[in-house]
């Protein structure tokens, strides 16, 4: 008995006429142990190498599974199906595959009965694409893809900030082009959109007035151009409700 | 399948015509007998009445089900209806019953539970359906809508707890829609890649009075892909083909879900190209075939996971790749490009990249391929070696005088007394890989197991649903058996008294070790042998208990009693149990550790 790991070799057992399996090339290929040295078989420096694809043993080089990938910032976009339960079907997707979710924000369209949810993920490339493809399975999703990088996104954060110097909170306000929504002996209550990063810095710049309460939406996003936001999105089935047919 | 549920016209009804810009792949792809003048649901007085129009409308001739509270509107309405009901001792049975009845006439299963506790009984059976893409359509009673989530008697989140679990589910609104509701849920389960389906019906919905006949079902909008893959994909996937020497099919359960056995033995028969299969694709080959090397993984065949581990390109056909066959992925035929055909285009390039993926309806891409590749490999030596590795590693067993009955020779004798047409059903564990290892599966379902969850108890409930399937298409003369362990036997073995009512003839052969035995296995191999748990010599008398039922009761201890009692089984009219006590030290060889690489194989005990 060897234990469990998942090296562990196959003795070499000397009772048994059977020979030990070889693994395959990758570790003895061309050697004597081969269950059935095939003379015919090339050792590994003779095999083909397509370019890119194997490595020096043989071994095909799986472009995906060998590649290091990084996690990067993507924003998912789908129109989906305004039926109930939807967004517990898209977040239970997300948490049962383990996929990293930043933020997922649902709205309605100017159609009826469809909204659009725009969720911000952290994955590599082939999670994201496992994310793309596993929500189009889901039934009421209409289209589902990742929005192109130089995309619009903007949220929007209210801030509630203490007020003991409400000049000083007007001012930083102005500079980020918010707008007070509310405004108590007590505390202030800011408004503000835009993109990720320029919130973040707004929020910054109001910590040193005491953040009471902060409540943000999480980005939402649109395609520049004519580019449809969701591939293979229709026209009229997000905008203006161009048809009348669904 | 005959159309038996189609109900009688109502002459007023309009016939459904087949839309102008109908798909005419599409439409063939159904190969429903009655596609051209669909059957239309007859008239309806509740939401019940139109669950049940519904059903008889798609095709539905059998539901296995168990009654209460909720359920019991559409129980009545199944009171005047043609679809057979066989009532299950436990709801699980009704999924798994409902499951194989599936696998074995290519028509979704159909079972009902009642809320609550039915409900929720019906999930291992579900997630076993979802693992292993079966199409099923669960119906399950709720508590009236006004009740729904206030905690009320025998309430649960049906629709919550079963979301993961299925292709798509349910909550029916009302009773005007509940019919159409049914009709799509059935079609979706076998949309595409199949899978099963829920629709949870609230009591006061199906209670009420409504005059909507169901609409002739459809599955949803974009849930019915084209069958085809891309031509100028296949043209490329052609050329690698062309090019390999050392190619390898690989036949997973899709290939027998899409009916495509045919076209998968004439694509490897007609370019020589050695095939193994998955577990859940046993069947799609013939395993006497000179080019057949069986089934692949853990412990599949040691010439199947060496043509695996050595072929140079990968013809994978309808399987998600499950780690129980690769083993570890980096090792997993580390020289192959792959060519991966498959319904359903999350599976490609999931676990193992596809330098050729291919998305389509596993018979049509095989047509596909049969006709883009020009030439025939040139794979002679290759399959030499294919040949020499199916003598260096036969699957074997050694049976000593002076140790118990082994429990392969059990199998073996059972598939020397059958058919090649009999169905065989099995638990989870090591009865389960001797079954099939030790028997040589030459059609499409006919084997019947519980693959991807690797449910224990799968097997019994499991005979049922597949002879309660054969006897509906009138094959009534195949024989049915089940192979199961101790273990499993215990957990559902209640569905025995079904067989009993039904008089369904099925064999049950309880390989009987005294333990949870790939437990025991595992425990021996990587536990230095603590036996915790998994010793089960408090097992009641097998034999006895089957008398009990009603069913024939036997016990073998020996081998000259083996091949006298399987015949006296296979004779009898009706359910039998024979309880075989066999080694219970036997190992399932050979066996691939969990993650290890598939060319390192335990060929025998000592390397384990």
């Amino acid at each position: 008995m060897s234990g469990e790991s998942s090296d562990s070799q196959p003795g070499e057992d000397p009772i048994d006429t059977r020979p030990a399996t070889d693994g395959g090339s990758a570790s003895d290929a061309g050697s004597g142990s081969d269950a059935t040295p095939a003379a015919d078989q090339p050792g590994p420096e003779e095999r083909d190498h397509p370019e890119g694809r194997r490595n020096l043993e043989g071994i095909r080089i799986d472009p995906v599974v060998e590649a290091e990938h990084e996690s990067r910032r993507a924003v998912i976009s789908a129109l989906v199906e305004d039926e109930p339960g939807v967004l517990a079907r898209v977040s239970g997707l997300v948490s049962r595959r383990q996929f990293n979710i930043e933020s997922l924000t649902v709205g309605p369209t100017t159609v009826d009965g469809h909204s659009r949810i725009t969720m911000v993920v952290e994955e590599t490339d082939p999670g994201i694409d496992q994310i793309e493809k596993q929500m189009a399975k889901l039934k009421p999703v209409i289209s589902v893809g990742e929005v192109a990088g130089d995309a619009v996104t903007s949220e929007l954060v209210l801030l509630k900030v203490q007020a003991d110097d409400p000049a000083a909170v007007h001012a930083v306000s102005e500079m980020y082009d918010g707008r007070t929504v509310d405004a108590g002996p007590e505390t202030i209550t800011v408004e503000l959109t835009g993109d990720n990063a320029s919130i973040d810095n707004a929020i910054g710049a109001f910590e040193r007035f005491g953040i009471v309460e902060i409540a943000r939406t999480g980005p939402t996003a649109l395609a520049r151009g004519d580019t449809p936001t969701a591939p293979g999105e229709k026209p009229g089935t997000a905008g203006e409700p161009t048809t009348h047919d669904d | 399948m005959s159309d038996t549920a189609a109900q009688p016209r109502d002459e007023d009804a309009e016939e459904p015509e087949d839309p102008p810009d109908a798909d005419e792949s599409v439409a063939a792809e159904t190969d429903d007998p009655g596609a051209d003048d669909g059957p239309v649901a007859g008239p309806v007085s509740t939401g019940a009445e139109s669950v049940v129009a519904a059903l008889e409308a798609a095709g539905a001739e059998t539901a296995f089900g168990v009654q209460g509270g909720a359920i019991m509107p559409v129980y009545d309405a199944l009171y005047d209806s043609s679809i057979r009901h066989v009532t299950m001792a436990h709801e699980q049975g009704a999924s798994h019953a409902a499951d194989a009845y599936g696998v074995v006439a290519g028509e979704p299963g159909l079972c009902l539970a009642t809320s609550g506790p039915g409900a929720t009984n019906l999930v291992t059976g579900i997630a076993d359906a979802d693992m292993d893409s079966d199409a099923m359509l669960a119906l399950t009673g709720q508590v009236p809508t006004e009740f729904v989530g206030n905690d009320a008697f025998q309430e649960t989140d049906t629709v919550g707890v079963t979301r993961p679990i299925t292709k798509h589910n349910y909550f029916a609104h009302g009773a005007d829609t509940v019919g159409d509701t049914v009709g799509e849920a059935f079609e979706l389960s076998r949309a595409g890649r199949p899978g099963p389906t829920l629709v949870d019906l609230p009591k006061d919905v199906t209670q009420a009075e409504t005059d909507e006949t169901p609409e002739p079902a459809t599955p949803p909008a974009g849930t019915d892909p084209d069958p085809n893959a891309d031509s100028d994909a296949v043209e490329e996937a052609a050329r690698a083909i062309e090019e390999a020497e050392r190619p390898v099919c690989l036949f997973g359960g899709g290939v027998i879900k899409a009916d495509a056995s045919d076209a998968a033995r004439t694509f490897a028969r007609t370019y020589g190209i050695p095939v193994t299969t998955t577990m859940p694709g046993i069947g799609s080959f013939p395993e006497d075939d000179d080019l057949c090397l069986s089934w692949a993984g853990m412990h599949g065949t040691g010439y199947a996971n060496m043509a695996i581990t050595h072929t140079d390109c990968l013809i994978a056909v309808g399987t998600r790749f499950d780690d129980r066959l690769t083993g570890g992925i980096d090792t997993f035929a580390p020289e192959a490009e792959v060519v991966h055909v498959d319904i359903d285009p999350a599976e490609i390039s999931k676990n193992v990249y596809a330098d050729y993926p291919l998305i389509g309806d596993a018979g049509r891409v095989l047509d596909q391929l049969t006709a883009a590749v020009r030439e025939a490999p040139d794979a002679e030596a290759w399959r030499e070696r294919c040949d020499e590795w199916k003598e260096t590693y036969p699957l074997t067993y050694a049976t000593p005088e002076d140790e118990p009955l082994k429990p392969q020779f059990v199998v073996e004798a059972f598939d020397e007394a059958t058919d090649d047409d009999t169905i065989v059903t099995t638990g989870v564990g090591q009865h389960q890989m001797w079954a099939s290892q030790f028997w040589t599966y030459t059609e499409p379902r006919t084997w019947v197991s519980s693959h991807g969850l690797g449910t224990m108890g799968y097997g019994v409930p499991a005979a049922v649903g597949a002879r309660v399937a054969a006897d509906t298409m009138g094959e009534e003369d195949r024989d049915v058996v089940c192979f199961d362990g101790d273990g499993s036997f215990l957990m559902t073995m209640q569905e025995l008294s079904v067989a009993v009512r039904e008089d369904l003839d099925v064999t049950i052969a309880v390989l009987n070790n005294e333990y949870i035995g790939m437990v025991r296995q595992w425990q021996d191999a990587f536990y230095e042998g603590r036996h915790m748990a998994s010793d089960y010599t408090w097992m009641p008398e097998f034999d006895k208990l089957a008398e009990a039922f009603g069913a024939l009761g036997l016990r073998v201890d020996d081998y000259d009693e083996v091949a006298p009692a399987v015949e006296e089984a296979l004779d009898y009219d009706g359910p039998a149990v024979i309880d075989f006590h066999v080694d219970p030290e036997e190992n399932v060889l050979p066996m691939v550790p969990s993650g290890g690489a598939n060319g390192k194989f335990a060929a025998v005990e000592d390397q384990l």
